[in-house]
């Protein structure tokens, strides 16, 4: 594991694309720093930090595309795989090399409510408890380009695929207000999904029975807790969706709460991704 | 040392390796032999570990690849076809990512590595970037990833492919100088590799086992007959029944040579039976001179190709001791036709001349 992580520091120190992700977060955070801090002295950094998110949509797939993509291209990933190294191990080792990357510009932003209490009061603990969570929050994002990268040996589609899911929880206060709240429609979607969810069984295990067993028991139970208690589905497209709402949970970090539950949310997400990670890579072992 | 179970790899409906069995043992060279597409990277694939059987087990040293991969995968160096390197490291720290990968303890690494740099020849290298190397580099590299650690069994998959003559000849000295402290498995398609350099041989076509032995074993069995060849002018009847009444023959067949007005002969004898001497006083009696002649054995080449070319799995025991030269003439004409083309090969090789096929 720390072969692999001292290695894959190595090559993001020694190409450009450690030095871009690092510029890139660091240009954006100068840019707003000097415009709300600098100009017009506002006195909350954590203000600046909940204006840059955005910057992850970019710099993020820039950083994790070739993580695993880039090895299983270059076939290096037998060496990996074929060495006294778990899996998990790999994707450990690599997980943390880019976290400490992205760390490095996180180190230069800590300065920056240091600088501003030269000219005045700056409430330490809100501002860096809103670096804390900037910090969670950029290596969720970095689990899920990781994710993205260990599903195809092509860098441009990890990247594309890494912008849409980050692009999509980016705007997912924006998208779960597209969905109706009433416990009906609720009802529905969720009978859909349970369909498709269906389908998507039978496509894997070719058989008609049990996938259809599957998609009726799902429904008549959706069916029951309907008919028992409706009220169970209000709002329900909405918790769900939440559940993808990486920013969202960014909010409370940037408005003076130190979020537990944000944390144990950011870690989750995290550990999610990267034990997909580790199931993706040993599932392509046995097609 | 290896033991592999029943071992298949089935791609959709497609069947790569198909119950593939066999044991080896510590200290030999075993030769991978067999055409392409025959399963034999997906062998080795799946005995390091890369990717996992549709059926059967690899044990390693005991440890079942499978259940305990991080024991077995320590006993095992694995060179790919195409050698696991980054381009963007040079081979110095190559040496180290790999040492350090192989859980080489801190006070053997510096050692090691020097050696086996030295081993590989890459010491001159040692600061250049790998993306920098030529093929036959990149090779060596790869060759000094599978021996760092000096794992107990050694797996190179085409070793000396994209590697010039001289590169050849080297490559296979230091394989031969591994067998000391390690057991090799090799995998080719060049046969004359494989007799060169390995102790044992395993032939696989269509992803099953068709012939296991030694190469002097499976060259024994191709000693069933012999074949002169021969360009003689005059009387057809009468040269047939010449060579018809020497002792040993089996049987003969001629062709015209219509540009030189000779006839081409094929007269196929018994094993360790050389009717040279005769047939030119036998000639010489009936007057018809012999303008040329070439005594022909069976070479381990014809029973590879013999062996992968049906899709019917033989076993060693079965192959066949006198090859088709009983059938008809016209189909017996052209099977030597076919085996006189790849029996130049090896010839060829041995005299170090030819690099890669």
């Amino acid at each position: 594991m720390t072969a692999i992580y001292k290695r894959e520091l190595k090559s993001y120190l020694t190409s450009m694309v450690g030095y871009l992700f690092i510029f890139f977060i660091l240009v954006l955070t100068g840019i707003y720093f000097s415009a709300y801090q600098l100009s017009a002295t506002y006195p909350k950094f954590e203000y600046t930090l909940s204006a840059i998110t955005f910057a992850f949509l970019i710099g993020v797939p820039i950083l994790t595309m070739r993580v695993l993509a880039e090895e299983r291209k270059q076939k290096t990933d037998q060496l990996l795989l074929t060495a006294p190294v778990s899996v998990s191990g790999i994707v450990i080792g690599k997980y943390l090399a880019l976290v400490t990357v992205f760390a490095v510009p996180m180190a230069v932003m800590c300065t920056y409510p240091l600088i501003m209490s030269k000219f005045g009061t700056v409430e330490f603990a809100s501002a860096y408890t809103a670096v804390l969570g900037f910090f969670l929050l950029g290596c969720a994002n970095i689990a899920i380009g990781v994710f993205m990268s260990a599903l195809t040996e092509s860098q441009v589609i990890a990247a594309v695929l890494t912008f849409v899911f980050l692009f999509a929880f980016y705007m997912m206060n924006g998208i779960s207000s597209f969905f109706s709240q009433t416990s009906m429609s609720t009802c529905v979607t969720f009978g859909l999904l349970i369909l498709a969810a269906a389908i998507i069984i039978y496509t894997m295990i070719k058989n008609i029975l049990i996938s259809a067993v599957i998609g009726v028991i799902g429904e008549v139970a959706l069916i029951i807790i309907y008919v028992v208690k409706s009220s169970i589905f209000e709002g329900g497209i909405q918790k769900v969706l939440d559940v993808f709402n990486l920013s969202g949970h960014f909010d409370n970090f940037t408005s003076n709460i130190f979020d537990i539950k944000g944390i144990v949310y950011f870690l989750s997400v995290i550990a999610v991704c990267l034990f997909l990670t580790t199931q993706s890579i040993l599932k392509r072992r046995w097609n | 040392m290896i033991e592999v179970n029943n071992l298949v790899k089935r791609y959709g409906d497609h069947t790569a390796v198909d119950h593939l069995s066999f044991k080896i043992e510590k200290g030999k060279i075993y030769g991978f032999l067999g055409p392409n597409g025959a399963g034999k990277s997906t062998t080795m694939n799946m005995i390091t570990g890369y990717i996992a059987s549709t059926e059967g087990t690899v044990k390693i040293d005991g440890h079942d690849i499978l259940e305990e991969p991080e024991a077995a995968k320590k006993c095992i160096g694995y060179l790919p076809e195409q050698p696991p390197v980054y381009f963007d490291m040079t081979v110095l720290e190559y040496m180290k990512f790999v040492a350090d990968l192989k859980k080489i303890p801190k006070d053997k690494k510096t050692n090691m590595i020097e050696e086996i740099m030295d081993m590989v020849k890459i010491s001159d290298m040692r600061n250049r970037l790998i993306k920098n190397l030529s093929k036959g580099y990149r090779q060596r590299v790869g060759l000094a990833e599978a021996i760092m650690g000096y794992p107990e069994v050694i797996i190179l998959d085409e070793p000396t492919v994209g590697l010039d003559p001289k590169q050849i000849i080297e490559i296979r000295t230091l394989i031969k100088e591994l067998k000391k402290k390690h057991t090799v498995i090799l995998s080719s398609h060049i046969l004359s590799e494989v007799s060169a350099v390995c102790d044992y041989v395993l032939i696989i076509s269509h992803g099953k086992l068709v012939a296991s032995d030694t190469p002097e074993n499976l060259g024994k069995l191709a000693e069933g007959s012999n074949t002169l060849e021969m360009l003689i002018k005059g009387e057809k009847t009468q040269i047939r029944q010449a060579l018809e009444g020497i002792e040993g023959v089996n049987s003969v067949t001629m062709e015209k040579d219509e540009k030189q007005n000779l006839w081409s002969v094929k007269v196929s004898t018994e094993e360790q039976n050389d009717i040279r001497e005769k047939v030119f006083y036998k000639m010489s009696e009936i007057n018809s001179p012999i303008y040329e002649m070439k005594s022909r054995k069976v070479s381990l080449e014809e029973i590879f190709l013999e062996l992968t070319a049906s899709d019917k799995p033989i076993s060693a025991d079965e192959v066949p001791n006198t090859p088709e030269d009983k059938d008809t003439d016209a189909g017996k004409s052209n099977e030597t036709n076919v085996k006189q083309t790849s029996a130049e090969i090896p010839e060829e090789q041995n005299n170090d001349k030819g690099g890669e096929k």
